[in-house]
């Protein structure tokens, strides 16, 4: 293997995830060794930091493959990275108010964001089983240390230890996996691997091997049935460190997902489709009845979140191009109901502290016309209805799933998101139909401004965003194809 | 004559070992370092997997993958062993059946 070092202008698809990496130290050094508190304004060049990272994605992006083929940038990983680098200028951004009360205040809060948006970028662009693990644990070991941040918190620190277990065992059955895969095509590369599976007569050993990475990435993305720490953490963490967890991560998760399956398994696809296809339909029944009887609106989220990465893999299912333009315009719409949904949780807040309940909704809609509003709006988009972006998410998945005559996956994605709507419905019917209970302070200036521009966009997604939307994922999707 | 000692032999304890790793998270209700410790025999299983098949391969690129999963496996315990810190400082206590405040 020779090196095709030729200068620091070779690496220039690499660019981003350096001025990252690079600002991530900085950012860590002017931490570690300022005299007083600090942490705002770190929190601040970080957001900007970040800003500027997605406009060298957007406008400085070279494509290309570098790094012995370890690292790749294409169009579709160039859109995954832009959601993800919402994702994570949001999640700061709804931490600037929020920071003191919850005790995230402090200068690694922002560092721990950034290195973890790094390896979610490392992930997105990995084309070799190495740089892909490097990238995913980067990405990992940042968010079990921020589930934890809050020392003091019996809670916090149970819901850090509990995603740490599991996803340490996650990790490690990806890596059975992929030593599987690398011992029985020769290679870790995903097109080389590609081109070993399509030579080589049906083997076992890899079927093996595709099945350990996809439970390892099934429990990155909260799969059923690997969901199990999903509720814990997303009600331990700190709300707004949990934004964070139900945004950014999944996205690169199922990112990585798409990648592994479509460059280095397409020729098995068939094989692939069917472990898919169950871990779909699993994730949209089970979450759809297990959100009946949550009362806290945390685990609600988490379940809900489980239920939309099942419909996001019906997309992927179909195993085509339309399959994943879908999945990538539904992450899309995803992320923002989510960053919007959770701008309104952070925004309830009484002389008590924060409200997690759903029976401490009640009324809201008296005191906080607003803020109901938005929530109200967000839940009638998770459900589905048109003419919000939810609908036009789901339709694209679901038209993908027809497109591929995948009939009964269809029917029960249908079927489990009626039954969704009952967990959603209540939610609205607390906040506008039950007697006030609580009066609530006024949201921060930078919540408002983040529930308006998501409500916005959901509220007019066929009309501002929609189209445009639709034609990037359709190129994104091209460049895997 | 002795038996020659192949890449299926590695392959067989490296599964063996993956599986107690596995059985020991999941029906250990103990202490919590006992996860822990079935974490790293996980990872360690995969180690021996991946130089089994760089012997078997004649390449060099498992070995270098096992010296990453070795790297990243210190500081993940790193990790691990901080927040087990923080728990035991907020619980009192490190055993399994303790970690149980959120259920549903």
């Amino acid at each position: 293997m020779v090196s095709e070092f030729a200068g620091f202008a070779s690496l220039a698809p690499a660019y981003p995830e350096m001025l990252l990496a690079v600002c991530a130290m900085a950012l860590l050094m002017i931490g570690v060794f300022a005299k007083k508190e600090i942490a705002p304004s770190i929190s601040g060049i970080a957001i900007g930091v970040l800003i500027a990272v997605g406009v060298l994605i957007v406008f400085g992006g070279t494509e290309g493959t570098i790094f012995a083929g370890g690292f790749i940038n294409d169009g579709f990983a160039r859109f995954m990275k832009v959601l993800i680098i919402a994702g994570s200028v949001f999640a700061l951004i709804l931490t600037v108010s929020t920071a003191a009360d919850k005790g995230l205040n402090k200068f690694e809060y922002p560092v721990l964001i950034v290195l973890a948006t790094l390896g979610m970028l490392m992930m997105v662009s990995a084309n070799d089983l190495m740089s892909l693990y490097v990238g995913l644990e980067l990405q990992s070991l940042s968010l079990y240390v921020l589930a934890a941040f809050r020392r003091d918190s019996a809670k916090a620190t149970e819901a850090g230890l509990k995603y740490f277990v599991l996803g340490a065992l996650s990790s490690g059955m990806l890596l059975y996996g992929a030593s599987l895969v690398y011992g029985f095509t020769g290679h870790t590369q995903l097109d080389q691997i590609a081109q070993a599976v399509a030579l080589g007569e049906r083997n076992v050993g890899i079927i093996f091997g595709l099945v350990f990475l996809l439970a390892g990435l099934a429990f990155k993305i909260s799969a059923v049935p690997f969901h199990m720490w999903t509720p814990d953490v997303y009600e331990g963490a700190p709300t707004p460190v949990t934004a964070f967890f139900a945004s950014a991560p999944k996205v690169a998760a199922m990112a990585l997902l798409i990648r592994i399956v479509f460059d280095a398994f397409e020729p098995i696809a068939r094989d692939w489709q069917q472990v898919i296809i169950f871990i779909s339909i699993a994730s949209m029944v089970l979450a759809a009845f297990a959100a009946i009887g949550q009362r806290n609106l945390k685990r609600l989220i988490a379940f809900s979140s489980i239920g939309h990465v099942g419909f996001a893999l019906v997309g992927l299912s179909a195993g085509n191009l339309v399959g994943v333009e879908g999945v990538a315009i539904y992450m899309a719409v995803y992320l923002t109901m989510t960053i919007g949904l959770f701008a309104c949780i952070l925004a309830l807040k009484n002389e008590d502290g924060y409200v997690e309940n759903i029976d401490d909704l009640a009324g809201l809609s008296q005191n906080r016309p607003f803020v109901a509003a938005m929530i109200a709006m967000f839940m009638f988009s998770l459900i589905g209805l048109p003419p919000l972006a939810g609908f036009f998410a789901k339709w694209h998945v679901f038209l993908a799933a027809i497109e591929a005559r995948l009939f009964i996956l269809a029917v029960i994605g249908m079927l489990a998101s009626a039954v969704s709507a009952f967990y959603y419905l209540r939610v609205v019917k607390v906040m506008y139909f039950d007697e006030p209970v609580n009066s609530y302070a006024t949201p921060a200036i930078e919540l408002r401004f983040v529930m308006a521009l998501t409500g916005f966009l959901v509220l007019s997604y066929y009309f501002t965003v929609g189209a445009p939307l639709a034609q990037l994922a359709h190129n994104a999707a091209g460049s895997l194809f | 004559m002795t038996p020659v000692i192949g890449l299926g032999h590695f392959l067989t304890v490296a599964a063996i070992l993956f599986t107690i790793g596995v059985f020991g998270i999941f029906l250990n209700r103990k202490n919590i370092i006992i996860i822990l410790m079935s974490v790293e025999l996980i990872l360690l299983a995969v180690n021996i997997n991946f130089v089994a098949f760089s012997a078997h391969l004649q390449d060099l690129v498992g070995q270098v993958f096992a010296l990453l999963i070795l790297t990243v496996a210190a500081a993940e315990a790193a990790i691990g062993l901080a927040i087990l810190v923080i728990f035991f400082r907020n619980r009192g206590s490190i055993a399994v059946d303790d970690v149980n405040m959120m259920k549903g």
